[in-house]
């Protein structure tokens, strides 16, 4: 244990971190305990992560472990996919998702298809991790959220956390899972200071080992009247719009992911079974997206009897302005939850 | 003047425009950003890549550019817009998020889109150069001799795209010369770090294509290798890389702590501030103080406009949102 991290501890009651801090403690914890674990990308050294994803690593574990990469996504992602295959646990980092371009093939044609080529005799022990989201003006070339695109590309998990308890746990068994994790995280989060952070991502974390299990939602609000289902920032927002409609009466169920793929059905279903109403909120583009699947399952279930047309809010189809009045205009957000719900509740058969 | 003389005043006029630019874009920047900065907040959110100290690299090349050619720029684009004849107030409008800018507010300073210049640029590292060698191959299909400029860092020499774009252009003889401003940092990597080569001009001969090298951040040197390497393409012999030592007098984004900079980088990079260099040289070599003035006051008071421009235009409607996703 570092000395910083003593004196953290050292505070009563809770150990409150950012995401980027549990992440990078997660990290460094697990490389601690293996050595196998090597951490590569851009600014990902001294400087500890564009997004503080690998702070303090570099000073920890020096850089034969924690390597600066040239801006080379196509050859650094494809040789942790080499790495991998030869019995280390490869961590990269793709600084924005909105990069992925250059270095898909490595990711959906190598990496997500290694063990099945292999009949199941080469793993991919890999994680990637990169930033998603926008809201602060960054435009359209680094504020997307391609959840689906990775979603849909089978032989790799996807996972997101909305808070930094999740962070840590979600991260451990994503370096720990023998298959290729994406683990993106929102930069609306993070916790950097020069990005806001949404306050609630900031939670009481561990400073022990523990996993949060992949393929697994979460209810982080119990509720009796709709199902509201998110990831990410989202969840945050379905947070502030069901204490809202808690006031006129209204009890929302929120149900944060934390995993896209493989989805947690079940959890859903289970939730629209007791609610009848589904809404899912989510901050990639609409069509073909999450929503669309989440809502397909409980449709296909047949096991949950809505009592209005589910609906979804997502970022619209079209690419995601630069000018504020035009991102704020579109991005999801808790009015525009609260406001899906009220006319929810007064669609009924 | 000379044409020579005036391309020297020109070059010195733009340098100042840029800065001045740059002046005026950083507390504009910080407005809403303080005590506490947050990205999101101010009248230009998101994230801002000045070009302080790399107007060399614009105007030396921008210089032999005719309205025609093309330029693909990058995440830096301001001085290189500036010295290609981007429209200042339209370019300003877009950076605040404008109703009149370039695209209404949708692309924002790292994409900055100006086909009555033929000038665009992009945030993506190195995918300015397959466009590049496009559109020079377009100009040159159609029997024109207009050529193409792809802008690029010194990191970007280390994607793929930047190899693959260097091959094609050979292979086809395009007409398109890849300028690379080397400031020797990719955010926070220095260029020695991450680069197999000591130069990146020595990479052309992969390619079979001249590769020049201009040390010393200097308007004149890289107006004159500029000048063979556009007149190579023009004259329909291929496409040529010119690598420019240069730097960067800010942090790789506005906020960056720089924590990456030796001791004492920023204060000995100032002192060598190409603008005020430049200027000495222009009244030793015998222009006149006044002229330097009143090209200094044009420049400024062309900016300062646009700025004014910006500043009262209004916002686009929210429904504009939609618009333009398809043609």
């Amino acid at each position: 244990m570092s000395s910083s991290d003593t004196q953290i501890t050292a505070a009563p009651a809770e150990r409150r971190l950012t995401i980027a801090k549990a992440m990078s403690e997660a990290i460094g914890q697990e490389m601690e305990r293996d050595p196998s674990i090597i951490v590569l990308g851009e600014d990902i050294g001294k400087m500890g992560g564009v997004f503080g994803t690998t702070t303090g690593l570099h000073d920890q574990f020096g850089r034969d472990r924690v390597k600066d990469t040239p801006i080379s996504e196509t050859a650094f992602i494809g040789a942790a996919v080499g790495m991998a295959a030869s019995g280390m646990r490869p961590i990269v980092e793709l600084m924005f998702v909105d990069f992925f371009g250059v270095c898909m093939d490595a990711i959906y044609n190598l990496a997500a298809k290694q063990s099945y080529f292999s009949g199941g005799k080469v793993s991919c022990p890999m994680v990637l991790m990169t930033s998603v989201g926008g809201g602060y003006g960054d435009a359209g070339q680094h504020s997307q959220c391609l959840y689906a695109t990775f979603g849909h590309l089978p032989g790799m998990k996807v996972v997101m956390p909305s808070n930094a308890h999740d962070a840590k746990g979600l991260m451990l068994s994503a370096i720990r899972d023998d298959n290729p994790v994406i683990f993106m995280f929102h930069k609306a989060l993070q916790g950097m200071g020069w990005l806001g952070t949404i306050a609630g991502s900031i939670t009481d974390t561990p400073d022990d080992d523990y996993v949060v299990p992949i393929g697994k939602a979460n209810i982080v609000r119990q509720g009796s009247d709709v199902s509201i289902v998110g990831l990410g920032a989202t969840v945050h927002h379905g947070l502030e719009a069901a204490n809202k409609l808690a006031e006129a009466g209204i009890e929302a169920e929120v149900i944060d992911l934390r995993t896209i793929a493989p989805l947690d059905r079940q959890t859903i279903i289970q939730s629209v079974s007791k609610t009848g109403r589904l809404l899912v909120v989510d901050d990639d583009y609409l069509s073909f997206g999450i929503g669309a699947e989440v809502i397909t399952s409980v449709c296909e279930s047949g096991a949950a009897p809505l009592k209005c047309p589910p609906q979804r809010i997502a970022h619209p189809d079209i690419p995601i302005p630069f000018s504020p009045v035009l991102e704020h205009f579109i991005l999801p957000d808790a009015k525009k939850i609260e406001q899906a719900v009220l006319s929810m509740m007064k669609a009924e058969k | 003047m000379s044409s020579n003389q005036n391309k020297r005043l020109w070059m010195y006029a733009n340098m100042v425009k840029s800065r001045h630019f740059e002046d005026l874009i950083k507390p504009a920047y910080f407005e809403g950003k303080s005590p506490v900065f947050n990205m999101a907040k101010g009248p230009i959110p998101g994230e801002m890549h000045l070009s302080d100290g790399q107007e060399p690299c614009a105007v030396g090349v921008c210089a032999h550019l005719r309205e025609d050619d093309i330029v693909t720029a990058t995440h830096r684009p301001h001085h290189i817009a500036i010295a290609k004849g981007v429209d200042l107030n339209g370019m300003t409008a877009e950076i605040f998020g404008k109703k009149d800018g370039l695209a209404g507010g949708r692309g924002g300073h790292m994409h900055l889109f100006d086909p009555a210049v033929n000038f665009s640029c992009s945030g993506i590292i190195a995918q300015g150069l397959g466009p590049a060698v496009g559109a020079a191959m377009a100009a040159k299909l159609s029997g024109s001799d207009a050529v193409a400029v792809a802008f690029l860092g010194e990191g970007a020499a280390n994607q793929g795209a930047f190899h693959e774009a260097l091959n094609l252009a050979s292979v086809w003889k395009a007409p398109v010369v890849f300028v690379i401003e080397d400031n020797s940092y990719g955010i926070s990597v220095s260029k020695s770090d991450c680069t197999a080569v000591e130069s990146n001009a020595a990479r052309a001969a992969a390619y079979d294509m001249p590769g020049h090298h201009v040390a010393g951040n200097d308007p004149d040197a890289i107006s004159e290798i500029a000048g063979e390497a556009v007149a190579y393409a023009r004259s329909g012999q291929g496409p040529s890389l010119i690598e420019i030592e240069t730097s960067r007098l800010e942090g790789h984004f506005m906020g960056d702590p720089e924590g990456y900079r030796p001791d004492g980088e920023v204060e000995r990079l100032k002192e060598l501030d190409p603008i005020p260099k430049y200027r000495a040289r222009l009244l030793a070599d015998g222009f006149e103080e006044a002229d330097l003035e009143s090209a200094e006051q044009d420049a400024r008071n062309q900016v300062d406009q646009a700025f004014s421009f910006a500043r009262e235009n209004q916002y686009p409607e929210p429904e504009e949102v939609y618009d333009h996703v398809f043609v």
